[in-house]
């Protein structure tokens, strides 16, 4: 257990990232993915939302009754949900259409409870904290890539400005519809997935 | 009209699978498709929170959420609009409706519920079933529609589960390059399970 204040927010990059190794929250990050405006929008409402509600149970972890404190931090979380959400319909409106479901899918995102459960409620505040905005950009860091590729090759742009022609434009480059589908988010992950642990190699699974 | 309800769930069990289309339910799909039989019983299980879930979810949104929805307790409050609460009530009925299941299953049918376990719980926060209150309220089904569409949705999601499971449990044999085994294989499997299941689309029943 990383006990330094640094470990504790870089750990989650890439030595324990939430998606790659832990398998938490993968529900509702998938969707987003298809451009990177929505996914750069979705990444800072999980880090707001993970990082208020770590810091919020650490502060109360030691009035909560164990017995009810999965309910206490569904509703924590689901308040703080709310907030985003309501902020975005006010403020931008397009986007949280795109977004649509997901931002509410942010309540049962398997990462805010996670850290809830496992660091918040034997932390201190301020630990909590870092450790919510470290799980967070772990999350994003692999939202951001998966984002990434899948613009740049889907419709050969980059959060809406264009890198590559293509086609339709008089240009050379010709989209890979396939990269807007869903079954090219899993793809990427996988390969994500590869990358990381030839790099990391102890964090290989024994076996299936 | 009983065509009507039989392609709105033929949609819900293939050509909108929640698990393979909308990628919900993803952690539990992943981390609970080890072998066929506990897939079998989370399946089981979510089909059934499913169908009760989204209906009553649906009541909430209609005689209580929606906007105007309370004029029939007073005329006064029929310009009130509730819809901000969704998200935290709905989470309330599905924690509630798990916790009910839960227990009628404990009192009535024992082996069931000791068959299903530790997955009733998990089923709170399985995102599958937040993700279809919340699609069912974008799409304003009414009540019929939504419980159709809930005990659909629910057969999909089992459906791909299990053909995970099985698929994951003839792995084992094979030889797989140590930095894929595990996660990443299955990652990929997914990924190529979600390209068959797109041959569904744009089906017309």
């Amino acid at each position: 257990m990383a006990d330094k204040p640094k470990d504790v927010l870089l750990n989650p990059l890439f030595n324990e990232n939430p998606i790659a190794l832990q398998v938490l929250g993968i529900c509702s990050a998938l969707a987003v993915t298809t451009s990177l405006k929505p996914t750069l929008v979705m990444c800072i409402a999980v880090i707001f939302v993970i990082a208020l509600s770590n810091t919020s149970v650490s502060l109360i972890r030691n009035q909560i009754p164990s017995s009810i404190r999965i309910i206490v931090q569904m509703t924590i979380i689901a308040s703080l949900v709310i907030i985003v959400d309501q902020v975005l319909q006010a403020y931008a409106f397009e986007i949280s259409k795109q977004l649509s479901v997901f931002v509410g899918l942010i309540i049962t995102n398997c990462i805010v409870m996670g850290r809830a459960e496992a660091f918040a409620m034997k932390n201190a505040p301020a630990m909590s904290f870092l450790d919510g905005i470290g799980n967070g950009l772990g999350y994003s860091l692999i939202l951001l890539v998966v984002g990434f590729v899948r613009e740049l090759f889907g419709s050969g742009k980059l959060a809406g400005i264009e890198i590559f022609k293509t086609q339709t434009d008089g240009g050379w480059y010709l989209p890979n519809n396939m990269m807007l589908l869903s079954p090219s988010a899993f793809f990427i992950i996988g390969f994500f997935i590869w990358a990381l642990r030839s790099w990391k190699p102890d964090q290989v699974e024994e076996s299936n | 009209m009983l065509e009507h309800y039989l392609s709105l769930f033929m949609k819900a069990v293939f050509v909108e699978n929640l698990a393979l289309a909308f990628f919900l339910g993803m952690c539990t799909f992943l981390a609970v498709s080890k072998n066929v039989k506990t897939a079998i019983g989370l399946g089981i299980a979510v089909i059934v929170i499913q169908s009760i879930t989204i209906p009553a979810n649906n009541l909430i949104y209609s005689l209580l959420l929606q906007e105007g929805a309370l004029a029939w307790i007073s005329p006064q409050l029929a310009d009130v609009d509730l819809t901000f609460l969704g998200l935290i009530s709905y989470i309330g009925v599905i924690a509630a409706m798990v916790q009910i299941l839960e227990m009628t299953l404990d009192r009535f049918f024992p082996p069931l519920y000791n068959a299903l376990g530790i997955f009733l719980p998990l089923i709170t926060v399985n995102c599958a079933i937040l993700g279809g209150s919340l699609l069912m309220v974008e799409r304003s089904y009414n009540l019929p529609e939504s419980a159709m569409f809930g005990f659909g949705s629910g057969v999909g999601w089992a459906l791909a589960i299990m053909a995970l499971a099985a698929i994951r449990e003839k792995m084992k044999y094979s030889d797989v390059p140590p930095g894929l085994r595990g996660l990443g294989i299955t990652f990929i499997v997914v990924g190529l399970m979600a390209l068959a299941f797109m041959s569904f689309g744009g089906i017309q029943l």
